[in-house]
């Protein structure tokens, strides 16, 4: 049994592959708010705080969640993976690439929570059709590129990953 | 939005159990404690400052609560309170319940489905919960679990009123069991788009040849979920009985009517109280007539 107590209790959580001490949040906080302004992780973006935006979205356990929904002390011991997490230590990752190719992003916001949800996406269903793509980035809203250029950057993505050759 | 000072309390804490019997114990010691399971109904209430920070018991990762079992001989699947939308939808269960793997896939968006939870829709207990109707239609049961004991409840027992259930102080959910039915059984719901909504009205429609019942049951249309004897023992009659074709038309009309008739919505922000009585019935009808069509 794990117990965290207090409003400043101190624990740990496992974000990227790494242990991070979490001192100074309050044992109500979200994981939003303890990844973006305790460990300094910005790609994860809170806009709604209520789980119908998908900007905060990261990796639990390889499961693709609303930050702003996970209480952030209940998550000790579990995998914690942000955009950050899966940008590789040089350059970026092909669907971050595909996202620039294809003009995918326009102010931004929504960007990393897309991204995040891409990379689950293709490496559950490396493949997907259309109706597959909808239906994984419907938690996910974009209020300024719309989702043409979006779902052009994940079949650009696919294609990469089925080998066909990067345009640029 | 989000944690001020003002809103702290020394008391919150933070308790993972890894068993289902400690975290009992801990809720009996504490029965003040808020249980936590996938968190996508509390952190909203907790991140809105519309529930107060509590002591909180985190149940979500517990083994005896994670379990879905099918037992083809004596027809049932179990569910354990903390499997997600999606661990059930990935599962063999979903294909012996397929009106609720219906109900689950439309629950909010992936990340929602990720992380929420069986035992947590059951607990909000809202009327517009979308596993709620397919449950009353099923007639499952509800396993409540406390330090004294375990109990199990008939699902239209556990619902007592909007956002209210049989929970007693120190009680969890622990799981609920859903008979394999041998007929047809479909889902149905009405929202402004296919993902994210909370639906203005959803229905469920179990036809069980084995009795030669027919259950229809209305979310979002009521304080609870409703069912609508009336319009029940017509469509017994229409798929049962010996009735001509001729009558079909009629009968899904005269259906349709008593569904209609049978609930009690409101006006709110998502729906008006006409609409909804109108909607209801049209989804009614038309799971009554797949049903008619595609029963083998
Ligand atoms: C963006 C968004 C979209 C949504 N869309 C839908 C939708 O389409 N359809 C729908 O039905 N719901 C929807 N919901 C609501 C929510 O996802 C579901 O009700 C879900 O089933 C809640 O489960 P949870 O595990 O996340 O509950 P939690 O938030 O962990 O808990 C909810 C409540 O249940 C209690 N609780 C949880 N588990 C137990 C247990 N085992 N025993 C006793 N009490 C328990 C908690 O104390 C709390 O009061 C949505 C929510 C969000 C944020």
């Amino acid at each position: 049994m794990s117990e965290v107590n207090g409003p400043s209790e101190r624990f740990r959580l496992h974000v990227n592959g790494a242990d991070r001490e979490v001192v100074d949040a309050f044992a109500g906080a979200s994981l939003l708010n303890v990844l973006r302004d305790h460990l300094g992780l910005p790609a994860v973006k809170g806009a709604c705080e209520q789980g119908e935006c998908g900007s905060c979205s990261v990796l639990l356990d390889g499961t693709l969640v609303c930050s702003c929904l996970v209480l952030a002390a209940s998550a000790t011991g579990r995998e914690i993976v942000t955009l950050e997490g899966l940008t590789p230590a040089a350059g970026l990752s092909d669907v971050q690439r595909a996202f620039i190719e294809e003009g995918a992003v326009q102010c931004g916001f929504c960007t990393p929570g897309l991204i995040t949800a891409v990379h689950d996406l293709l490496d559950r269903r490396p493949d997907p059709a259309d109706a597959d793509i909808r239906e994984a980035l419907a938690g996910n809203l974009c209020r300024c590129t719309g989702y043409g250029r979006v779902f052009a950057a994940v079949r650009t993505a696919a294609a990469w990953r089925r080998g066909e050759a990067e345009t640029h | 939005m989000g944690w001020d000072a003002g809103d702290i309390v020394a008391t919150m804490s933070v308790t993972s159990p890894d068993s289902l019997d400690a975290a009992l114990a801990a809720l009996a010691d504490n029965p003040a404690a808020h249980v936590l399971a996938g968190g996508t109904d509390m952190m909203v209430e907790l991140n809105f400052g519309r529930r107060s920070p509590a002591p909180v018991v985190s149940v979500g990762r517990i083994p005896e609560l994670r379990g879905i079992d099918v037992d083809r001989s004596a027809r049932f699947v179990r569910l354990g309170a903390a499997v997600t939308f999606s661990e059930f939808l990935a599962s063999e269960a979903a294909s012996q319940a397929p009106a609720l793997a219906q109900a689950a896939r439309t629950v909010g968006s992936l990340q929602i489905r990720n992380a929420g939870t069986f035992g947590g829709n059951l607990a909000t207990c809202s009327p517009a919960g979308d596993t709620l109707p397919v449950l009353v239609a099923l007639s499952a049961t509800v396993e409540l679990a406390s330090r004294d004991g375990r109990r199990r409840v008939p699902v239209e027992e556990f619902m007592v009123g909007p956002k209210r259930s049989a929970l007693k102080p120190g009680e969890i959910v622990a799981g609920v069991t859903v008979p394999i039915i041998d007929g047809w059984q479909g889902f149905a719901t009405v929202g402004t788009r296919n993902a994210m909504v909370i639906a203005v009205c959803n229905a469920a429609l179990v036809v069980d040849r084995h009795d030669r019942s027919v259950r229809l049951a209305m979310g979002s249309v009521g304080p609870t979920i409703l069912r609508a004897p009336e319009a029940e023992s017509v469509a017994a009659r229409m798929l049962f009985g010996a009735e001509p074709t001729s009558a079909r038309a009629d009968l899904l009309v005269e259906f349709e009517r008593r569904a209609s008739a049978a609930v009690s919505p409101i006006d709110d922000q998502r729906s008006t109280a006409d609409y909804r009585r109108h909607a209801v019935g049209v989804i009614a009808r038309r799971l009554l007539d797949r049903a008619s069509r595609e029963m083998p």
